[in-house]
């Protein structure tokens, strides 16, 4: 069977692909943020990862306002990048990993998550810039299974649901008959808050109390509403729903996680960032 | 059945209702996602808006490229910033606008948010 290693998570923000085409790295404003992913590369160095389980949200690339799934699973043998019309350079594609996509299809099917299947998919930066983080050079040498959860238009998926979705994905993956390494990444979060008089709410505190709790007490958020959650995070804080999912992907792993590195920085454009490590232990 | 939520101050989630009044507008901000659409949009505005069906609401809120009006009729964030990428601007110059602040002090105010 394959086997779940861990599970990471990133923010996305249009601009930090703007910053790694101008090589802004070692900018002052843009170094704490950078320098949260050597930790990160030196673990998925060392525990080379052959397959990656993207939790993220669309921005309105791939899905517009026409047709907006809850919960989306990508089929396709391979995911473009496209332009998102802000300015940012567009990626090459990424090779998809179908076995295991129809897998997680089938899996969360059989479990009632009444999923949308897309044998199409294009993938914006909130899919592409973690890759990018995490793999730097040349090719991205892992396969990706991108699962998008609806952060843009209410009524979101719940905290408990959204729990319970991350869950069954891990135990797709653990079931899956493979010989294959996977990793769960979040892409996200974590508070922000881009529109309205309220835009540039960060809420520290609560960030902090959250990345903690992935550790030790993965279900604490799943106690808000997503309207709390808008409160204590901001209307795009919300994204910490894909946090939550990949943490509970780990469960199906086993009953302990330990967290080997955290990154939290403030401000990147308007958002309180985070990158984390957790690996199964 | 739903009940109304308390509403968090300067704050107006992408509910079914915004999502209703919003279509057009938001359809056309998904179109800036082709540079030629973009180019359209810059070459005769007007038209470009009456082709989507905007209405006077959302067709003022653009002219005026106010990010509070353009919410108000119906603006979804991720939408609207692809509307901003044509003008170039970034999340801090839009929440400057809607806090009536300088991009300065905004940026100011993110920074003491990490203290």
């Amino acid at each position: 069977m394959a086997q779940l290693i861990g599970g990471l998570g990133t923010s996305h923000i249009p601009a930090i692909g703007g910053a790694i085409h101008k090589g802004l790295q070692q900018d002052p404003y843009w170094k704490p943020f950078f320098d949260g992913f050597p930790p990160i590369r030196e673990w998925l160095g060392e525990k080379k990862p052959d397959v990656v389980v993207m939790f993220y949200n669309d921005h309105g690339l791939n899905f517009f306002l026409d047709k907006m799934p809850t919960f989306a699973v990508g089929a396709a043998p391979e995911y473009n990048n496209a332009d998102e019309g802000w300015g940012i350079p567009t990626l090459p594609p990424f090779k998809g990993e179908l076995d295991l996509s129809w897998h997680i299809i089938n899996t969360l099917v059989e479990k009632e998550f009444d999923i949308v299947t897309c044998q199409e998919m294009l993938v914006d930066h909130a899919c592409t810039l973690p890759l990018k983080l995490f793999w730097p050079e040349g090719d991205c040498p892992v396969t990706v299974v991108p699962v998008c959860i609806n952060t843009v238009q209410f009524p979101l998926p719940k905290a408990s649901r959204v729990y319970a979705m991350g869950r069954a994905v891990g135990e797709a993956i653990k079931s899956w008959d493979s010989s294959k390494k996977v990793a769960v990444v979040a892409s996200g979060g974590l508070s922000h808050q881009l529109d309205g008089e309220r835009a540039g709410f960060i809420n520290k505190a609560f960030d902090l109390q959250f990345i903690d709790s992935l550790e030790t007490n993965p279900e604490w958020a799943t106690q808000f509403s997503i309207h709390e959650l808008v409160e204590k995070t901001g209307t795009q804080g919300v994204e910490l729903l894909q946090w939550l999912a990949m943490r509970a992907a780990l469960t199906a792993a086993g009953p302990k996680v330990t967290r080997l590195h955290t990154n939290y920085h403030i401000p990147i454009s308007n958002t309180a960032t985070a990158a984390l490590v957790l690996e199964v232990a | 059945m739903t009940q109304a939520l308390p509403k968090i101050p300067g704050t107006t989630p992408f509910d079914g209702e915004q999502a209703r009044k919003g279509y057009a507008l938001n359809k056309m901000c998904f179109s800036f996602n082709d540079e030629a659409n973009r180019t359209a949009f810059l070459s005769d505005e007007e038209a470009y808006m009456r082709k989507y069906g905007l209405n006077e609401q959302q067709a003022a809120a653009i002219r005026a490229r106010n990010v509070l009006q353009l919410i108000a009729a119906g603006g979804n964030a991720y939408y609207l910033a692809k509307f901003a990428g044509i003008f170039k601007l970034d999340m801090q110059d839009i929440g400057a606008q809607q806090t009536g602040m300088t991009k300065e002090q905004f940026k100011a105010k993110l920074v003491a948010a990490g203290q």
